[in-house]
């Protein structure tokens, strides 16, 4: 092939009519708060993990209603309670990811 | 004194002897079971303390103080110290003299278990018995307090406002059996030695009883049934003494020698742990003290209840307990026993399972290698302190003023302390965290490190170990500066009222040094309920389920406490109390740092510059 100096990126278009959103249905009857996160980022933004792995609650949440592995993330997490602090839908953030912590299988 | 049956037996005292060598049976069996579950060093550890002089004697003492004298209940309420200390000093006094007339009059019949109990009844009264008059006084003596006793519990259980206890535990259906069987050993005993007073000998209570009676019934005949009635009530009381709130008896004379022996909590439901939760006497100090009892819905989740569930194995409301606790130990600092309810729970938490385990080999270790070198400051404000960034300017500005050569270990975000995880019970990731934490303080070359949040303060103090270094809460270091005069203060014009951190105040024991430091730069009032005291702010980490909906009456009620007192200000040393009452306080919230550096001024000394 010739090579033109650019590449063609792979679709990101994802087909939620096939995601697999039984954890985030289970996650949400232990936490009900979760279905309010309007995903601003705050979470991700005061997140003292986050520099160091890429932890994003913003990003978890996102992924469980994708039905896309979130492991990697929650892995980084320390529990240290900023989320919760500056959640402005009040979401007990810290209870969420302990749940999905015990969930995931 | 003379026997009446040469036998020595009578069928009436097969009740309590049959109860009696249950419970003894029981408690034998449980310190055996306890035993074997404590770990082999524990154990060691415990029956050497056990057999050292000064431990025995510590023991002794102690037991003496808090079991039977209630010297802690006095000094904190006076009514409930008497109503406890004369119901079981009083009963105490009577077995001890019991014993003594026994000693004294017939020893050979101090083998028998029951006969120091039922005395007046097996022997009647000689010519020679007039030294028994003083030990007749002081039985009718002991007798008539433990009688006043009862009666004060009888009216506490109706009105325990009058005792100075708004809210008391619910009793369950065995505890009520246990309560009532108690109530009724001692008028029952009053009755039966009154009724056999005129053949026994008495004293100033039973001898006016026993005429009282003679005047209208005139017989003996009323005699054997109270003795049964007696003896009845001693054995229903101690066959369910061991599934009653009872078994505080004797579970706190063990825990006090455990105590005493050093040893700390290790399993949730073993061991030690087993001997608190037993050592419980449910008198339900702690819901009061309780900052969530402001709301009705959490009444049920402090200490005493844990205590309660643990006892009946309910998972469901153990893990609902513990998760909901804000952890401020503030029922721990109440309570008259010594159960450690934050550090049970966090047990409790830490038996759950996670599927997602940690894995921090992401953050780099080196990042500060040799940054703290040549005697610099190693300066860590922790995670809270990043929602409250004027602590850290407060702090930056007052290194600067005082000429400290300084290193801010997580201005840009850093490892957290790992405090969070470890009250969350993952113990393992807890440990991983502070490992990390270790690395890059030790590989930064400090030799000082100045901590500015008392949740980290207490997590370095307790958990890391780093050789050489010097962990300083900034309480401490403020105050050197000031005392060195590297740092001037000006007086300023506020009223601060101090309120104490959970973790600085009951976790790490500094009450004073704050408000010293506070009373130089300003004046400071006292808030209702201070020091060990102090109420939860509500914005704990401690707590994994309480929402932050339901927080709010928490924190509303502890600014409550802290507006009692004419402050134009509130002064806390802590940032995450600092970020949760500037949510809804009407005045002004600041942290200690902000106010040192407010009312300091520089004064270089000139070999530092």
């Amino acid at each position: 092939m010739t090579d033109f100096g650019f590449t063609l990126s792979r679709s990101s278009a994802l087909d939620l009519t096939k995601a697999d959103t039984r954890l985030y249905e289970r996650l949400c009857s232990l936490s009900p708060d979760a279905r309010t996160c309007m995903g601003c980022g705050s979470c991700s933004a005061t997140c003292t993990a986050g520099p160091y792995n890429g932890m994003s609650l913003r990003k978890v949440i996102l992924g469980l209603q994708r039905g896309q592995d979130v492991r990697p993330m929650l892995k980084g997490c320390m529990l240290c309670g900023k989320c919760t602090m500056v959640c402005p839908r009040g979401i007990n953030t810290r209870q969420l990811i302990l749940n999905l912590c015990r969930i995931y299988d | 004194m003379i026997e009446r049956f040469s036998s020595g037996f009578h069928p009436f005292v097969l009740p309590f002897l049959a109860g009696m060598i249950f419970v003894l049976g029981y408690c034998v069996y449980g310190i055996v079971r306890i035993l074997f579950q404590l770990s082999g060093e524990d154990r060691k550890k415990f029956l050497v303390s056990l057999v050292t002089p000064k431990t025995f004697v510590k023991n002794i003492r102690d037991i003496f103080c808090d079991c039977l004298l209630h010297v802690k209940l006095w000094k904190r309420n006076r009514l409930l110290g008497y109503m406890h200390s004369s119901i079981a000093f009083g009963w105490f006094m009577i077995i001890l003299l019991g014993h003594i007339e026994v000693m004294l009059f017939l020893p050979e019949r101090i083998h028998l278990f029951y006969y120091p109990i039922f005395f007046n009844f097996f022997v009647a009264e000689a010519d020679s018995t007039i030294q028994g008059s003083l030990l007749f006084f002081l039985m009718d003596f002991f007798l008539l307090v433990i009688l006043s006793g009862i009666g004060l519990a009888m009216v506490k259980r109706v009105r325990s406002r009058l005792f100075g206890m708004r809210r008391t535990p619910r009793p369950s259906l065995l505890n009520q059996i246990g309560l009532y069987s108690l109530w009724a050993i001692f008028p029952l005993r009053l009755l039966a030695e009154s009724f056999t007073a005129h053949i026994s000998g008495g004293s100033f209570l039973t001898i006016p009883a026993n005429w009282v009676f003679r005047q209208f019934l005139g017989n003996d005949l009323n005699m054997l049934p109270t003795w049964w009635a007696y003896s009845i009530a001693l054995g229903v009381f101690m066959s369910v003494l061991p599934f009653t709130r009872y078994m505080h008896i004797p579970a706190e004379m063990m825990l006090i020698p455990m105590r005493n022996a050093g040893l700390k909590v290790r399993n949730a439901r073993k061991g030690f742990a087993r001997v608190q939760v037993y050592a419980c006497p449910n008198c339900g100090v702690c819901i009061d003290a309780c900052p969530m009892s402001v709301d009705k819905a959490n009444l049920k989740d402090c200490t005493v209840y844990l205590t309660r569930q643990l006892r009946r194995g309910n998972e469901r409301r153990i893990a609902e307990i513990s998760d909901k606790c804000l952890l401020c130990g503030k029922c721990e600092a109440v309570c008259q026993v010594g159960v450690e309810g934050p550090k049970l729970r966090v047990l409790n938490r830490a038996e759950r399972k996670y599927a997602v385990k940690a894995d921090y080999s992401d953050i780099p270790t080196g990042t500060l290698a040799g940054a703290a070198e040549g005697g610099k400051v190693l300066y860590y404000s922790g995670c809270m302190s990043q929602l409250v960034p004027s602590i850290g300017r407060s702090m930056e500005s007052l290194f600067r003023k005082a000429g400290v050569d300084f290193c801010w270990m997580d201005r840009d975000g850093g490892v957290c302390c790992g405090r969070p995880m470890l009250t969350a019970g993952r113990l393992e990731e807890a440990r991983e965290i502070v490992r990390k934490n270790t690395e890059i303080i030790l590989q930064s070359g400090a030799d000082t490190m100045v901590v500015s949040c008392p949740i980290c303060y207490k997590m370095f103090t307790e958990e890391y170990s780093l050789p050489g270094i010097r962990v300083v809460h900034y309480v401490h270091y403020m105050e050197e500066l000031l005392e060195q005069g590297r740092l001037v203060p000006r007086r300023g014009d506020l009223c601060y009222v101090y309120h104490d951190p959970c973790e600085l105040g009951r976790g790490c024991g500094i009450y004073e040094e704050p408000r010293r430091l506070l009373g130089r730069l300003s004046s400071i009032a006292e808030a209702e309920k201070n020091r060990a005291e102090s109420v939860c702010c509500g914005g704990s980490l401690g707590s994994l389920s309480l929402s932050f909906a339901k927080r709010e009456k928490i924190t509303r009620a502890a600014l409550d406490n802290l507006y009692t007192s004419k402050a134009d200000a509130i002064a806390t040393a802590c940032p995450l109390c600092t970020a949760t009452f500037a949510r809804y306080a009407d005045r002004p919230v600041r942290d200690l740092a902000e106010i040192v550096d407010l009312y300091t001024d520089g004064k270089l000394k000139p070999d530092t510059i």
